[in-house]
């Protein structure tokens, strides 16, 4: 699905990346655990999260993860957003509760990593 | 080519630092992005470990048309017995740590993955050498 339709179900704040909304996405994986997330070699890979903090976006950049949603309302720091800009990546803000997050990717067809 | 970059214990805003520079050389150099994912995401790793579990640190990189050479070294309190460290799952991590994404255990088996060669010496009481070799061209 595109990044714009995930945008929309989720009701989410486009962070930075708006010009990057019509990129398609295939595989979303969540988790709180940048750990867990830098063991993953899946390529196409968006990652949903209830931490924000940089690390995340760091990890983002060097796991080659090109869009990082913040769900429970949780918000991107400037320091954030300017990082997530130099690496083309796309960060967007949700209101909802990760398990509802989850819930609506996965029924608009977002393929787990396993 | 050789590059060499400075770590901080506990500052965790700056973990990531040294492998953000060696990505975009990497890419400079037209590694293939799979090879370049798995070199930083040991390096990163390395640096968090450092951040997480060390005084402060330095990390030295050296690249040729084959290899990617990093060797990560840090004043720390070492680590007392390095194949229990190297478990999935075995972590000293303090809350800080784990409330920052990390210390769930999996950096050191990870590295582990990621690298060709990783060679790993510790002192207690004086600090860690980490030694990591990746082949960037066939
Ligand atoms: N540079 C280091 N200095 C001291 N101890 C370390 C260092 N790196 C790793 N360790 C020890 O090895 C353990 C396992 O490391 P790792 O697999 O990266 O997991 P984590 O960092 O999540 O705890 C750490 O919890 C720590 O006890
Ligand atoms: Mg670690």
């Amino acid at each position: 699905m595109k990044i714009s339709e995930i945008v929309d179900v989720l009701n989410a704040r486009v962070v930075c990346g708006s010009d990057k909304l019509n990129t398609e996405v295939r595989y979303a994986f969540a988790s709180d655990l940048m750990s867990d997330v830098l063991t993953l070699d899946t390529e196409n890979l968006m990652l949903v999260t209830g931490l924000a903090n940089l690390q995340v976006i760091r990890t983002a950049e060097m796991a080659d993860i090109f869009c990082v949603v913040f769900v429970r309302d949780k918000k991107a720091t400037p320091e954030m957003k300017k990082i997530a800009e130099e690496n083309n990546i796309v960060i967007l803000e949700s209101p909802y509760s990760m398990f509802r997050a989850v819930s609506v990717l996965h029924d608009c067809g977002l393929q787990p990593v396993y | 080519m050789q590059f060499k970059y400075d770590l901080e214990g506990g500052n965790f805003s700056r973990a990531g630092h040294a492998s953000s520079e060696v990505k975009k050389i990497l890419k400079q150099l037209n590694v293939d992005a799979r090879i370049i994912k798995r070199i930083v995401v040991a390096l990163y790793e390395g640096e968090v470990n450092v951040v997480a579990h060390a005084h402060k640190g330095v990390v030295m990189v050296d690249i040729d048309e084959k290899r990617i050479y990093i060797r990560i070294e840090d004043e720390g309190p070492g680590i007392p017995d390095i194949n229990l460290a190297m478990q999935e799952g075995f972590s000293t991590a303090s809350a800080s740590v784990r409330e920052m994404g990390f210390g769930a255990g999996m950096g050191l088996p990870n590295i582990k993955k990621n690298t060709d060669q990783l060679n790993i010496e510790s002192e207690v009481g004086k600090g860690t050498v980490l030694e990591m070799t990746t082949m960037i061209s066939s």
